[in-house]
C-alpha cells in the first residue's frame, strides 16, 4: 500500500525537487555569506518548513533579539496558510495519525498537489498526501544544507530556473480552472492579487489580497453556490 | 544575539508558522459540524488562492521596465498552450521551464 502511493506521489514532486532544490540552494548559500554554519539552514528548514520566512528570519538572526516582533512578522508571512486549512479540513481529517505530520508540512507546494490531485483507484490517498509533503520536505531540507555547506563555491549557469515554481502554480490554477463550475473566485483571487500588487508593492501585498479574496467570497456567497451547484 | 535567543527566535518563527497551519483544523474538530459559511469558503478559496500563488510569483516582474516582462510572458504561453493541448502537468511545466530559461540566458 505505501510502495504504490509512493509510487503514485514521485512524479509530481518532480517540478517541486527542481524547484525547491533551486531556491533551497539558494537559500544555503544566502545563510553560508553572511557567516551562518551550514547547521542552520539545515534546522531551520526541518523546523521552519517556510521558504519565505527563512529568508526573513535570517536577517532577524543577524538583528537585536525581539521576540514579539518575530512571531508577529512569522503570523503576517504564514497567514496564507489558514486558507489552505479551512480547505483542507475535509481532507486532512480522515488520515489518522498522518494528519498531524500533513497539517505540519503544508507549505504552498504540498497543498496545491493534494488539493488539486485525483489519486488514481487503488491508491491510498492517505498515503498519497504524506509522501508527497515528505518528499517536499526532503528536497527543501537537502537543498538548503547542501547549499550552506558549499556556499559561493557553486557556480552554475540556472539562471531562471526559478520559473518552474511560477509554472507549476499556473498549471494546477489552470487544471482548477477547467474542473470548476464557477470561474468568479479563479477571477477574483487573480484580480485582487494584481490590484493589490499595484496599490501595496511586492513586498506586502498579500494580507490585502487575502482580505480581498475573503471580501469577495462573502459578498457573492449566493451567485458562488448557485454557479457550483450547475450542471 | 546569543545561542540561546538564537534558538528562541527560529522556534517563534516555527510556532507562528505551525499555528496558521493548524489553527482552522484546532477551531473545527472533526466532531463538531463546520458551519456552511466555512464550508462554503473551503470550497471557493482554493483556485483563488491558486491564482494569488501565480501573481506572487511574478510580483517582481516590471511591465515599465528592462526586458517588460516578455520572458515571463511567452514562457507563460508555452505552460498554458502546452497545457491545453496535451494536459500533461510535468511536460507543460518543463517545457515552460525551458523556455523561460533560454528567453533569459540567451535572448534577453
Amino acid at each position: 500500500m505505501k510502495l504504490k502511493a509512493f509510487k503514485a506521489a514521485f512524479p509530481y514532486t518532480i517540478p517541486i525537487f527542481a524547484g525547491f532544490w533551486f531556491l533551497g540552494l539558494t537559500y544555503g548559500i544566502y545563510m553560508n555569506v553572511l557567516g551562518f554554519s551550514f547547521v542552520y539552514p539545515m534546522m531551520m528548514s526541518l523546523v521552519i518548513f517556510g521558504g519565505s520566512l527563512e529568508f526573513v528570519a535570517a536577517q532577524m538572526l543577524l538583528s537585536a533579539f525581539a521576540p514579539l516582533q518575530t512571531l508577529l512578522v512569522a503570523l503576517l508571512i504564514q497567514a496564507r496558510h489558514l486558507f489552505y486549512g479551512i480547505s483542507m479540513l475535509d481532507i486532512y481529517n480522515n488520515t489518522g495519525w498522518k494528519k498531524y505530520y500533513l497539517i505540519y508540512g503544508m507549505c504552498d507546494e504540498s497543498f496545491s498537489i493534494n488539493y488539486t490531485v485525483q489519486v488514481p483507484d487503488g491508491v491510498d490517498k492517505g498515503w498519497f498526501m504524506f509522501f508527497v509533503t515528505l518528499l517536499n520536505q526532503l528536497y527543501w531540507v537537502t537543498g538548503s544544507t547542501i547549499g550552506g555547506l558549499l556556499g559561493s563555491l557553486i557556480t552554475f549557469n540556472t539562471q531562471g530556473l526559478e520559473f518552474v515554481m511560477t509554472a507549476l502554480f499556473v498549471v494546477i490554477f489552470l487544471e482548477q480552472w477547467l474542473k470548476e463550475k464557477q470561474n468568479y473566485t479563479a477571477l477574483f483571487g487573480v484580480l485582487s492579487a494584481v490590484v493589490c500588487r499595484l496599490i501595496f508593492g511586492s513586498s506586502s501585498f498579500i494580507i490585502p489580497t487575502m482580505v480581498c479574496i475573503l471580501f469577495l467570497c462573502t459578498v457573492f456567497r449566493k451567485p458562488i453556490e448557485h454557479a457550483g451547484e450547475k450542471e | 544575539m546569543t545561542l540561546t535567543q538564537q534558538i528562541i527566535t527560529i522556534a517563534l518563527c516555527t510556532a507562528g508558522t505551525v499555528l496558521t497551519r493548524a489553527l482552522p483544523f484546532l477551531v473545527f474538530t472533526p466532531g463538531k459540524a463546520v458551519p456552511p459559511f466555512v464550508r462554503h469558503l473551503g470550497k471557493a478559496l482554493p483556485v483563488a488562492v491558486f491564482g494569488m500563488l501565480v501573481v506572487y510569483c511574478l510580483k517582481d516582474v516590471s511591465v515599465m521596465t528592462g526586458n517588460h516582462g516578455l520572458p515571463e510572458l511567452f514562457a507563460l504561453d508555452v505552460t498554458i498552450g502546452l497545457h491545453l493541448w496535451r494536459r500533461q502537468m510535468l511536460l507543460s511545466i518543463a517545457a515552460g521551464t525551458l523556455c523561460y530559461m533560454i528567453l533569459v540566458q540567451f535572448v534577453f
